[in-house]
């Protein structure tokens, strides 16, 4: 993908409480088909959006929190958390439920999407982008 | 320069629109271009044209369908923010059984790719949100 | 390469600006629009933040904002550059990217 430019979706806000993280979703897994480099970044209340055990049962909404595994099938493999949200929150990766993708260059392996990463790594990661959408 | 610009709050609310247009203008008072702009979440409320503010506001609504009219300005409005908020075209209106659409003058409904292809295809994308 | 960021709410009840602040790289910048002005205030619990960041970032506030808002001029940080939507516009082809902090 030579022409492939560098896409990073940006989630600084909790799920349900407004609809930005549904939606925000609902980009990135249409951006999938445009064969992009697809990144996401999880910080401040965005971190909220990956906790296991969601059930939203007792409020009538989707719960969405089940798409975010589906979208290692979507080659969308990279989804970036950052360390510094979480311990401010009082949460540490094992609150988040687990997400993979099947590495079709190493046997199908199935390889964590969710890499933990300081905010200096973050900082890092958006400058590296040609376009950041925040939601 | 291509300009990529995206509303993602409802007027009159937020100032969202507001600033999006004002920047609009300005990118093309400099010679910039402006393809398109794209409403997403609450900003898909901006295309309404039941909107009817008080005589002494701006409405928000026809100074982005007259900007687009004289700049040639592609309003896409995300189908699935807008059908879940009441924003409805002629096509869609009928499709749904509905007895009225309220899609303004330049305004048009499609799908969350617009979006992708201006990232693609545009030099900057500026959003303006909450 | 460097990213111009727009942060558009008021520092005191929002976390924006600090997260900005706490991203951005040296020769960045970060424009303040909307509410995000009122983080120009001299004197305030966040302008020392503000003043430290500005070594390696330059800061810019929307102009009409500030005006429309009655922030007192003497009582901006000098090291936060006034600009009109024009100067939004230079700025935002000036740098690689805009990033807002929404």
């Amino acid at each position: 993908m030579p022409d492939a430019k560098k896409f990073l979706y940006v989630n600084r806000k909790a799920p349900y409480g407004t609809i930005y993280a549904l939606e925000s979703l609902e980009v990135v897994l249409i951006a999938a088909a445009f064969e992009q480099d697809v990144s996401l970044a999880f910080l401040d209340d965005g971190v909220f959006q990956l906790t296991k055990d969601q059930n939203t049962d007792g409020i009538g909404v989707k719960n969405f929190s089940p798409t975010f595994r589906a979208l290692g099938d979507y080659e969308v493999t990279k989804l970036f958390v950052e360390k510094e949200s979480l311990e401010e929150r009082g949460l540490d990766p094992s609150d988040l439920q687990e997400i993979t993708w099947e590495d079709e260059d190493a046997d199908w392996e199935e390889k964590p999407s969710i890499r933990i990463v300081s905010r200096a790594e973050m900082a890092d990661i958006m400058a590296d982008q040609d376009v950041v959408l925040s939601f | 320069m291509k300009f990529g610009i995206v509303v993602s709050e409802g007027p009159y609310t937020h100032q969202a629109a507001d600033t999006a247009y004002h920047f609009a203008k300005a990118a093309l008072d400099k010679g910039h271009e402006v393809p398109r702009v794209f409403f997403y979440h609450d900003g898909v409320n901006v295309s309404s044209s039941l909107t009817v503010p008080p005589q002494d506001e701006r409405h928000i609504q026809k100074n982005w369908s007259t900007l687009a009219s004289e700049n040639e300005i592609d309003l896409v409005v995300c189908i699935a923010a807008a059908q879940r908020r009441g924003i409805l075209d002629e096509n869609e209106a009928k499709r749904q059984g509905k007895d009225a659409a309220n899609l303004a003058e330049g305004f048009r409904i499609s799908g969350l790719g617009q979006l992708i292809e201006m990232g693609i295809e545009y030099d900057r994308m500026v959003m303006f949100g909450d | 390469m460097s990213t111009l960021h727009t942060v558009n709410k008021s520092p005191f009840g929002d976390g924006a600006l600090l997260s900005c602040i706490e991203h951005c790289k040296p020769g960045d910048g970060v424009l303040l629009i909307e509410d995000g002005v009122y983080g120009a205030l001299s004197g305030s619990a966040i302008s020392d933040a503000v003043v430290a960041r500005a070594a390696d970032v330059t800061f810019y506030l929307l102009e009409g904002d500030a005006k429309a808002r009655g922030l007192p001029e003497g009582k901006l940080l000098g090291q936060v550059t006034p600009v009109g939507y024009d100067g939004f516009v230079d700025l935002v082809t000036e740098h690689d990217r805009s990033q807002s902090w929404l």
